[in-house]
């Protein structure tokens, strides 16, 4: 597995559930491979964010 | 507007309420018309159950709720009114990620993605929300929408996929995509460009 074939994964993921073997042979290249590591916390922090932005419309300072 | 006799819910706060439904009405349609409209059903919709709510809070989450459910109608009609008009879904992202990976499927030595420490603290900057809206407004046509759908509007990706009439291995690239893009703006415009652990 190669990072792009892992970036690709990690963000399947988000949507759909990987095939156990799949998760493993992922895990195995995240092990390794700081950079789809760091794409691997960010994908689902991005998620986290835009439903944050869409709840707190208001709860900031004004925009522009 | 209806005028609920209860004390939280004054004119000055829902008068605010719905600007702020407005904003984000526009920023899925783009639509002004379809947007006033998204916004007048849920908020007729919510005010005639305000006496349920105990405060502005539970009122505002509730008609927020609503709000998504209106905007994800009014996308699936103009989805499903694009395809009767021969619109092509997909055609306006290609996307080439030959600049973030080399032949062999590894990183290009500086598109490999930093570490951004600890990335919430971000939220409590005024910047940074200005920063991720340039960088959403970055994401080509059929590929930020569909991410908004996504994540913003919180669509199932089967409905997503029926509503465009694309495959879920489209709908995967695509959403591929735009999480790699957004995360290289990001981490350009500010994780890394702030200074922030690299």
């Amino acid at each position: 597995m190669n990072c792009r074939e892992a970036t690709a994964l990690v963000s399947q993921a988000l949507e759909w559930p990987l095939a156990t073997g799949t998760q493993l042979r992922l895990r195995l290249h995240l092990l390794t491979c700081s950079g789809c590591r760091n794409f691997g916390r960010q994908a689902p922090w991005l998620r986290d964010l835009l439903r944050a932005h869409a709840q707190g419309q208001d709860e900031r300072p004004p925009r522009r | 507007m209806l005028a609920p006799a209860l004390e939280w819910a004054d004119a000055a706060f829902l008068g605010s309420l719905r600007q702020q439904m407005l904003r984000f009405a526009m920023q899925q349609l783009s639509d002004s018309v379809r947007a006033e409209d998204a916004v007048q059903e849920a908020f007729v919709g919510a005010l005639q159950n305000a006496k349920a709510f105990g405060g502005r809070s539970a009122f505002k989450t509730w008609v927020f709720a609503i709000l998504k459910h209106k905007i994800a109608d009014s996308l699936r009609h103009r989805y499903r009114d694009a395809e009767r008009h021969g619109a092509e879904p997909g055609a306006d992202d290609a996307q080439d990620l030959s600049e973030l990976f080399q032949a062999n499927g590894h990183w290009e030595g500086d598109e490999r993605p930093a570490d951004w420490g600890d990335p919430q603290q971000a939220l409590q900057q005024g910047q940074f929300w200005q920063v991720l809206e340039i960088c959403l407004d970055a994401l080509p046509g059929q590929q930020g929408r569909v991410f908004l759908m996504r994540e913003y509007i919180e669509l199932e990706p089967q409905e997503i996929c029926t509503c465009l009439d694309i495959s879920v291995s489209n709908l995967n690239v695509m959403l591929y995509r735009a999480r790699l893009r957004l995360r290289e703006c990001l981490e350009n415009r500010w994780f890394c460009g702030n200074g922030v652990a690299a």
